[in-house]
């Protein structure tokens, strides 16, 4: 039996003195190379669960197994090492270091990530050949991010999150910022690419129209339970 | 990679961190500059007088000797008989001895009796001798000699009479016995520059009706039987020494000092200087205290203009902390980019100030006698940056540690 990608049991955590925001995840599991949509409102708690995926805060109880190892047991540091290695992320927008060129935001990660740096072979080509596969225009690796339109950018995002093959990727509502017909092509490209590198791919979004595309779709409410007590 | 994103992001913020860089490297520059004029306002002031190996006076405080004797600062208490005078020059260490007379004046000038000899041994700033482009020497008993300040400040030129006031400030002229401008010394940047030099033997003469420092009532010598009179003067304020060896400069000095006739003091005026400098030395402490403080300004500004970029920046730290940066690197990364700054601004402040000498240098010259040398920094000075530099990294730690604080709390999702 293959681990999952990702498992959260048992998970508790609140934010340590920010307004008392809780959120407990009894259970929750998404297979390798499984495509998951998660549907969830602002302040439904997807922020925090995403943060809680990522390692950038650990369970107060419970486990958080990415890719078959327990993120709460590690420490910060080696936390930040294990998302640069094993996850990919994209944001909604301003996904990118402006003033980068985009071969050095693609890159990015890997600076943090020998493992996933070996397994990017030749991580400049393996750049050029997202770009390529991403429908980015030919010489684009050289330009400074801010110069990019908005697709293009969340596009270079994709290849960003992509190199070096992690086996998942978080993906933040990245289509939010682009229109009906760019979200399209832009959701074909990341499923394509994203299967070719064995990705599971775990979308956030309040958009259900995109859930034909997904194994599974899942409303927020129905994995987790958030608290809000008054400050 | 990390230094290439540090210098990308730099440059996005070209406006800014210009004004930042600007404001260090003119700090610095200041803060060089002041350190050069320091250095060359001492060297200057320790190449007042040079080639004099001894400066011989009646007893008194070697400051005080090498006050009045060479800057004509304050007065002598006492005069050295020209018996003594003679002991001295007699001496078989001695090579040459120049005689000095004090205690006239002309407008605010002070008049120097000497003799020939002094044109010849008065060396200033290592070694130079003193010129003379307009005009001549003392030939003629009523020659004056004046310094370029005395020229510039009563616009006198060669030829013009000049007639000496007896005593300092006083309204008793030796109307009776004009002089003439014989010639004006280039500027030196020394005292000499504010004197007029007349000979020995005109201080005799301009006195000849004087007793007890008051004009004999009635009595006017004729010039011509002034000059057929023996000019030999009675005493002198003071006399420069140059020895044959150096080695005797100590035996001689000890002699001197021991002379059994008369009370007299022989100072090394290099360790006079050097004394006089040191109560003149605490100007230059409070210079270096304000330029040292202007560099701490710019320092801060740079720490508050990093604060100010803080709240625009927690999304781009966002973006590192997702890439898997540990807040650690973020630390380190505005850490990085201040030391760029900092290294920039200090790089540029090193332009500055020698594109600053190059154009000052003619001018202070001129203007101040001060010389200031076009010379590769010193290691001082080279420290003086990597002290900048450090400042500027460590200034940075108290920002760097707020967007440490900033990226742990946020994570990767900012509310903004």
């Amino acid at each position: 039996m293959t681990e999952p990608a990702l498992a959260l049991t048992d998970v508790d955590f609140s934010w340590p003195g920010r307004g008392g925001f809780s959120l407990s995840c009894p259970s929750f599991e998404m297979a390798r190379g499984e495509s998951v949509l998660l549907l969830g409102a602002s302040g439904s708690g997807k922020s925090t669960l995403l943060s809680l995926v990522c390692g950038i805060v650990a369970a107060d109880r419970g486990r958080v197994d990415v890719d078959g190892t327990d993120i709460g047991s590690l420490s910060a540091g080696a936390r930040d090492r294990f998302r640069a290695e094993r996850i990919g992320v994209i944001f909604q927008q301003f996904n990118l270091l402006p003033y980068a060129r985009v071969a050095d935001n693609i890159l990015l990660p890997l600076r943090f990530a020998p493992e996933r740096r070996r397994r990017a072979a030749d991580a400049s080509h393996e750049a050029a050949r997202l770009c390529a596969a991403l429908g980015l225009p030919e010489g684009v690796l050289t330009l400074p991010s801010g110069r990019l339109s908005v697709g293009q950018q969340q596009r270079v995002a994709v290849a960003r999150a992509l190199i070096g093959s992690p086996p998942l990727i978080v993906a933040d509502e990245p289509t939010s910022a682009l229109d009906a017909n760019t979200q399209d092509t832009f959701l074909s490209l990341l499923f394509d690419q994203a299967g070719r590198a064995g990705s599971s791919l775990l979308m956030v979004s309040h958009d259900e129209r995109l859930g034909h595309r997904f194994d599974r779709v899942i409303r927020l409410e129905d994995i987790v339970t958030t608290e809000r007590t008054a400050a | 990679m990390i230094l290439r994103l540090a210098i990308g992001s730099l440059w996005a913020r070209a406006l800014t961190v210009g004004m930042t860089v600007l404001a260090i490297s003119l700090s610095v520059a200041l803060f060089l500059g002041v350190e050069k004029v320091r250095a060359g306002a001492r060297a200057s002031f320790a190449d007042t007088i040079s080639g004099t190996d001894l400066i011989v006076g009646a007893r008194s405080g070697s400051v005080q000797l090498l006050l009045y004797s060479v800057f004509r600062i304050g007065n002598a208490t006492n005069n050295v008989t020209w018996e003594s005078y003679q002991d001295i020059a007699a001496r078989p260490e001695v090579d040459w001895i120049v005689p000095i007379s004090l205690g006239d004046s002309h407008r605010q000038f002070r008049v120097m009796g000497t003799t020939q000899g002094f044109f010849e041994h008065y060396k200033y700033r290592g070694g130079r001798p003193l010129q003379i482009p307009d005009g001549h020497g003392l030939e003629d008993l009523y020659d004056a000699v004046i310094g370029a300040d005395v020229a510039a400040t009563l616009g006198y030129a060669v030829g013009d009479p000049i007639v000496v006031a007896h005593g300092l400030a006083s309204f008793t002229e030796h109307a009776d016995q004009p002089f003439r401008v014989a010639g004006i010394i280039a500027k030196t940047g020394t005292p000499v520059d504010r004197t007029v030099i007349i000979s020995m033997e005109a201080i005799e003469a301009i006195h000849v009706d004087w007793q007890s420092g008051a004009r004999v009532p009635g009595q006017t010598t004729p010039v011509d039987v002034i000059r057929q009179m023996d000019l030999t003067p009675t005493a002198i304020t003071a006399a420069l020494v140059g020895v044959k060896s150096r080695l005797q400069i100590f035996g001689l000095q000890r002699w001197i000092n021991e002379y059994p006739e008369e009370p007299l003091l022989a100072i090394l005026p290099g360790v006079a200087l050097g004394e006089l400098w040191q109560i003149v030395g605490v100007a230059e402490t409070a210079l270096i205290g304000v330029s040292a403080m202007v560099v701490v300004t710019a320092l801060l500004g740079m720490m508050a203009m990093i604060f100010s970029s803080l709240n625009e920046r927690r999304r781009e730290m966002a973006i590192w902390r997702a890439m898997g940066a540990r807040p650690a690197t973020i630390l380190g990364l505005l850490v990085l980019e201040a030391a760029l700054m900092a290294a920039l601004g200090a790089a540029l402040g090193i332009a500055l100030l020698y594109l600053g000498l190059a154009v000052a240098q003619p001018w202070v010259d001129a203007a101040f006698g001060i010389w200031l040398p076009i010379q590769p920094p010193t290691a001082r000075e080279a420290w003086v940056l990597v002290g900048v530099i450090g400042a500027a990294a460590l200034a940075s730690l108290l920002p760097a540690l707020r967007a440490y604080r900033l990226s742990l709390a946020d994570g990767m999702m900012v509310r903004i």
